[in-house]
């Protein structure tokens, strides 16, 4: 079907044509390079969004405590929340929907890290091993907190990629950073991993971990904890936001506060904010391919039209060749064949140009623009996409083709 | 080889209806050289189509070679053209963006032939009406006599049957007209059956029968006396 000879009359026939096709080809080849840039921006766009979330896992949940607003069973308002190791207990025990849960003890003083002759002031958080996933850390050398570490109350510290940078840069390799020991507001602590946290906030990257149990002994907490994270299992937002209520119900029996006060605990949920970001962008992929699509049909009427000409040009030439034995379908493939063919290499070049200009301006961070990109399977429906639209092109014209009789092409007017 | 059976043929135009064959009974046996003669509005375009199987008629019987031509698809109309017609028309149709020989190997092409050995074909029959050495030439760049034996290679390539020749020399002067003439009376006499269309009195009488149309119905069909004259041009 795609001989020699079909690929001979096409060239012949564009070449016949050039402008005709060239203006033909522009049509649907500026459609398909809009289409690649709007859903490469789109991306571009989504992916900014997605790296203000990437800071912690994207079905995280966020729990701190305040003071009650409202009078309950009898007790007045103004009264301080305390978070201890049993709330902690409490909801890794009894929360189904939780996957990794942790505690978290802060030290509000001092925060000096020193290093031989370094010292810095950096945070300190203390937290359960878990933690590593919900704050969505890397682990570059070494290891993070683990139950041991609890178990023992080890003084073991991992630190950012980052203070490593700062305490051992006078370390010629000599000595390695695992393994060494630093001191966290004077007391030596062993270096045990380094992290690195993907967040934007440069905050996250400016501190160190201890394990809690650690902390509460060594800086005097009790049993006290300061915030309370995890992440959950949830597939829509009104699960994430009954797992919510399930936890804020158990504090609130627990430190007798009313349910419905929203001082006494207050909890961020990073999935529902999460999920909300994505309906929007949904959303607007929708309305990217609407418009991608209505650029590309306007190329498709273009060269269909195009075509209803050329048919028309050759309608003696058709008849010639159906008086030659040509079958319908011959005439048929011969002219959905040319539509297909212009569509499809012009459709090539405005994809080819569009992955181009995204891949030039991929280097762009802003703070909500991030790695503008068409993925493959992008490339892959834009070139279905673009068969589909050189068939539908060539169709009409194919079939008035095929009606043409030889005998009204071939009299001699 | 060709009988036709009170074949009625008309044409809606607008809403008139328009009764161009009104009954033709006709029998052409194999190795004929016919030409059929009337002035325009006689019908003789239409019975060539119906004889080309190019259009289908209202009423009668057409058998082709013993096979009833009635009820076709297209598909099947274009595979018995393929195989039992040559066509050579008036103004030649060539397709202007092939070369001389790319033309005659068409008909070859939709009997989905090989393009090397279409070719090759091609040239015998381009040397056969003594084009050989024009085979890389354009259509454009012939003259319409050369046009019209490459029209008539091409009609020959499929080894058909029956040549349908619709006015094959009426884009040509007269000695290019009596060549051409000579190469159909050539074909004729290798079997082949000729069918010529004209309008031209000085054609007609080079065939070897005549039929005369007029008003959708043969008004004479007989044997031109003035075979002398074609004897003439042949010798």
């Amino acid at each position: 079907m795609f001989d020699l000879d079909k690929w001979q009359e096409i060239i012949a026939t564009i070449k016949k044509n050039k402008l005709r096709t060239v203006l033909t080809g522009f049509s649907v080849a500026w459609g398909i390079f809009m289409l690649i840039i709007l859903l490469g921006s789109g991306k571009g766009l989504e992916n900014g969004f997605e790296n203000q979330f990437s800071g912690s896992a994207k079905n995280s949940l966020w729990i701190w405590s305040g003071r009650t607003s409202v009078a309950h069973e009898g007790m007045n308002p103004g009264r301080q929340i305390r978070f201890n190791n049993d709330d902690y207990q409490n909801l890794k025990d009894n929360i189904a929907e939780r996957e990794y849960i942790s505690g978290r003890f802060n030290i509000w003083w001092g925060n000096q890290i020193t290093y031989d002759n370094e010292t810095h002031s950096f945070g300190i958080r203390n937290v359960h091993p878990e933690y590593e996933y919900i704050e969505n850390l890397t682990i570059k050398q070494g290891r993070y907190i683990n139950d041991l570490d609890l178990k023992n109350t080890r003084k073991v510290v991992v630190i950012s990629a980052l203070i490593s940078d700062i305490l051992f840069k006078n370390n010629n390799n000599d000595e390695k950073v695992i393994g060494n020991y630093i001191l966290v507001n004077g007391i030596p602590f062993k270096v045990v991993g380094i992290f690195d946290d993907p967040s934007q906030n440069e905050n996250n990257n400016r501190l160190v971990y201890i394990p809690i149990t650690t902390a509460q002994m060594v800086f005097s907490g009790g049993n006290r904890l300061h915030q309370l994270s995890m992440t959950i299992e949830a597939d829509n937002i009104d699960e994430a936001r009954e797992v919510e209520n399930k936890i804020r119900s158990r504090l609130a029996s627990t430190h007798k506060f009313d349910i419905d006060d929203r001082r006494a605990v207050g909890i961020y949920n990073n999935f529902e904010n999460y999920m909300q970001m994505q309906s929007i962008f949904y959303g607007i992929r929708m309305f990217v391919w609407i418009i991608g699509i209505g650029t590309i049909v306007a190329g498709i009427v273009g060269v269909s039209n195009i075509m209803i000409i050329v048919v028309k040009e050759r309608t003696r030439e058709i008849g010639v060749r159906k008086a030659l034995g040509a079958t319908p379908f011959s005439v048929v493939s011969l002219i959905l064949f040319e539509s297909v063919v212009i569509t499809t290499f012009a459709g090539y070049i405005g994809l080819v140009l569009g992955v181009g200009l995204l891949e030039l301006i991929s280097g762009i961070e802003a703070t909500f623009f991030a790695n503008p990109s068409a993925d493959f399977g992008i490339a892959v429906s834009a070139t279905i996409l673009l068969i589909l639209a050189g068939t539908i092109a060539g169709f009409v014209p194919a079939r008035r083709a095929a009606k043409i009789k030889p005998i009204e092409a071939l009299r001699d007017e | 080889m060709i009988s036709l059976k009170n074949i009625h043929k008309s044409y809606a135009m607008g809403f008139n209806v328009l009764h161009v064959i009104k009954g033709i009974d006709l029998e052409i046996k194999e190795g004929e050289l016919v030409s059929i003669m009337g002035s325009s509005g006689s019908g003789k375009s239409t019975l060539l189509n119906i004889l080309g199987i190019l259009d289908n008629y209202d009423k009668g019987e057409y058998r082709l070679d013993g096979r009833l031509m009635a009820g076709l698809t297209e598909t099947k109309a274009a595979l018995l053209r393929n195989d039992y017609i040559g066509f050579v028309f008036q103004s030649f149709n060539l397709i202007s963006f092939k070369n001389a020989m790319e033309n005659v190997a068409l008909p070859l092409y939709y009997k989905r032939i090989g393009r090397k050995k279409r070719n090759r074909i091609a040239m015998e029959y381009l040397e056969r009406v003594g084009l050989a050495d024009w085979a890389e030439h354009m259509p454009n760049e012939l003259s319409g006599g050369q046009k019209q034996r490459v029209a008539i290679a091409r009609a020959l390539i499929a080894k058909p049957k029956i040549i349908l020749a619709d006015e094959p020399t009426g884009a040509l002067d007269s000695s290019t007209s009596l060549e051409v003439m000579k190469i159909l009376k050539d074909i004729n006499n290798e079997g082949i059956t000729v069918i010529i269309v004209t309008h031209e009195a000085d054609i007609s009488i080079m065939t070897k029968r005549i039929i005369r149309l007029k008003d959708g119905i043969i008004e004479k069909d007989f044997k031109p006396e003035m075979q002398n004259e074609l004897a003439e041009v042949s010798a």
